[in-house]
């Protein structure tokens, strides 16, 4: 278990964490979930004992780790960009923190020969970091920081150096592989599906505070307000309320509660159609509705409709 | 298309001939008069008394400065580029100090400092001899390994430094087995340069050797003795010497450097 106690760090003027509080449960896959700047990075690099916190407590398993060098923390870390030991070959980065540790040369053999199957690198342990791709580094990564066997593995974007199809493959592939390493695990992103699709919690982070924590799906469907809204997925204003384009109802004939409406744009996107509809006040409004549902309408561009929302709005 | 390649054809037989003129012409020069009588009068040349001495001397010199500055100048750029004090900045142009002033110049002041009437007595000779000679050599080429290593490290970022961290690497582990490989030609460049110039150095080591035949005649200062009483032939076979000291250093950085790493 990793408690995160009233971290605040400061660089210069600018508060990269303000009283950030945490807890992330042993064996838990979670994803802390912010848009650039917001201090997730920090509030990873203050776990690791890369950085100093300018107050509060790192607590590791209940141990208070605050002070103690990133060495001798017992954390496993992937970085941004792999910060992989260019000089040295797959295997030797592999083994890099047993070798430093003194263990015996058998035992660090039979480790990596292990990992390097885990990650699915057998074939490439004499290479150098520079003749593999993307994906391959951030494996080779990924099996140096749990060679060491670490208590917790926090991974600093992890998907960021790569392509699309680069990131989905490898997305899934970890999920597969913490289920496998039941690793208590900690990764930071910017991507609302990245966190959605890989994480059992997620830690919303905005402007150096938690705004939310929760199960993907708790925080979908319950946002505690309109920047977890807003950064989980698409939102539509309407009356000043928050609420999903999925959850707008659009109706030919009017109704009690919905509001008279004009289509501007339709797009059909296989299964699903968007249209943007113009309000009175002259703000735009899109809804997202099913082919059916658009079928049954007949929607098109100038025509009147109502519209008006299901679900929890929240206020905007 | 047909003028494109002119254009460079002509660009390149312009730096060709400007290096050849130069460089390449001068070098080959002395190298050809020195053997323009066999190898005979060359070797009883170099085989003198003073020459042999000469030789050693310089090579005793350079042994003892190029490791100081070379252990210096590391030392300095990882607290140039990794440390977080005060006059830092200070430090930077300081250390560019020797190549600013003139060797006679840097000569002078040691001279000035450990001379008869100076400012520090020590227990032994410092000026008119070897530990004077030696701290001019260290003078004028220290900057060269921090200059050398400085944007190199920069350029290698300290990102795998702690990634070392965090796989429990100490910081003595972490320089040996990450820094150090990651900065190695930056390292072995500056070490080449500061050979170079040790061996080399003119100005600051006549000031303050003295001058004293089989005592503190380095190999420059014999080729400048033997110019100066007409002693022609005897002057390019030391500098033939001096040459093939620099060639050596030269030759044995592409020997060390591995093949991955040619270019």
């Amino acid at each position: 278990m990793i408690s995160a106690e009233n971290l605040t760090k400061r660089w210069g003027d600018f508060t990269a964490l303000d009283d950030v509080s945490v807890d992330i449960a042993s064996g838990s896959l979670t994803a802390l979930l912010g848009p650039s700047g917001s201090g997730k990075s920090t509030l990873l690099r203050v776990i690791a004992g890369l950085e100093q916190p300018d107050g509060g407590r790192v607590v590791l398993d209940g141990e208070d780790v605050t002070r103690v060098p990133p060495q001798r923390r017992g954390i496993g870390f992937v970085f941004q960009h792999y910060a992989a030991f260019k000089h040295l070959t797959v295997r030797e980065n592999v083994a890099f923190g047993l070798r430093v540790r003194r263990r015996p040369k058998p035992e660090v053999a039979a480790k990596v020969d292990e990992l390097l199957a885990v990650v699915g690198l057998e074939g490439f342990q004499g290479r150098y970091p520079g003749q593999l791709s993307g994906g391959q580094r951030q494996r080779m990564a990924l099996a140096r920081a749990l060679a060491i066997e670490p208590r917790v593995l926090l991974q600093d974007e992890p998907f960021g150096a790569l392509d699309a199809k680069g990131r989905a493959e490898l997305r899934a592939w970890l999920r597969r592989l913490h289920d496998e390493v039941h690793v208590t695990t900690v990764l930071v992103t910017h991507d609302q599906e990245e966190a959605m699709d890989v994480a059992d919690r997620i830690v919303v982070v905005n402007e150096g505070r938690v705004e939310q924590t929760g199960a993907p799906r708790e925080l979908y469907e319950r946002p505690a307000n309109g920047f977890v809204m807003s950064f989980l997925g698409p939102t539509a204003s309407l009356e000043g309320d928050l609420v999903r384009p999925h959850d707008l109802r659009v109706s030919s004939e009017p109704r009690s509660g919905a509001l008279e409406a004009m289509v501007r744009r339709v797009v059909h996107l296989g299964f699903e159609v968007r249209a943007e509809l113009a309000l009175d006040d002259g703000s735009s409004l899109p809804v997202q509705l099913t082919r059916e549902e658009a079928a049954a309408l007949e929607l098109a561009p100038g025509d009147i409709v109502w519209v008006g929302h299901e679900g929890v709005p929240i206020a905007a | 298309m047909r003028d494109d390649r002119r254009v460079r054809l002509g660009l390149r037989i312009l730096a060709l001939g400007y290096l050849a003129v130069l460089l390449v012409v001068p070098v080959g020069l002395v190298f050809y008069r020195t053997f323009e009588h066999g190898l005979a009068p060359v070797w009883s040349s170099v085989t003198t008394p003073a020459a042999v001495h000469a030789f050693w001397l310089t090579i005793e010199i350079a042994l003892i400065a190029v490791p100081l500055n070379t252990i210096f100048g590391i030392v300095t750029a990882l607290a140039l580029v990794r440390g977080r004090f005060r006059g830092k900045g200070a430090i930077d142009a300081v250390i560019n100090l020797p190549f600013a002033l003139s060797p006679v110049v840097i000569g002078l002041a040691l001279l000035l400092v450990y001379g008869r009437g100076g400012w520090v007595h020590l227990p032994f000779q410092v000026i008119f001899s070897v530990p004077g000679m030696v701290l001019a050599t260290i003078f004028v080429s220290l900057p060269f390994v921090v200059r050398e290593v400085v944007p190199v490290l920069r350029e290698v970022g300290d990102e795998q430094e702690q990634a070392a961290a965090t796989l429990g690497a100490s910081r003595w582990q972490t320089f040996w087995r990450i820094t150090l490989p990651a900065i190695r030609w930056g390292v072995a460049f500056g070490v080449v340069l500061t050979t170079a110039r040790a061996v080399g150095e003119f100005g600051a080591v006549s000031v303050v050797s003295g001058r004293i035949a089989g005592q503190t005649d380095t190999l420059t200062l014999l080729v400048e003795k033997r110019f100066q009483n007409f002693d022609l032939a005897g002057a390019y076979a030391a500098s033939a010497l001096l040459a093939l000291i620099s060639l050596a250093t030269l030759l044995a950085m592409t020997v060390l450097k591995p093949r991955k790493d040619r270019g």
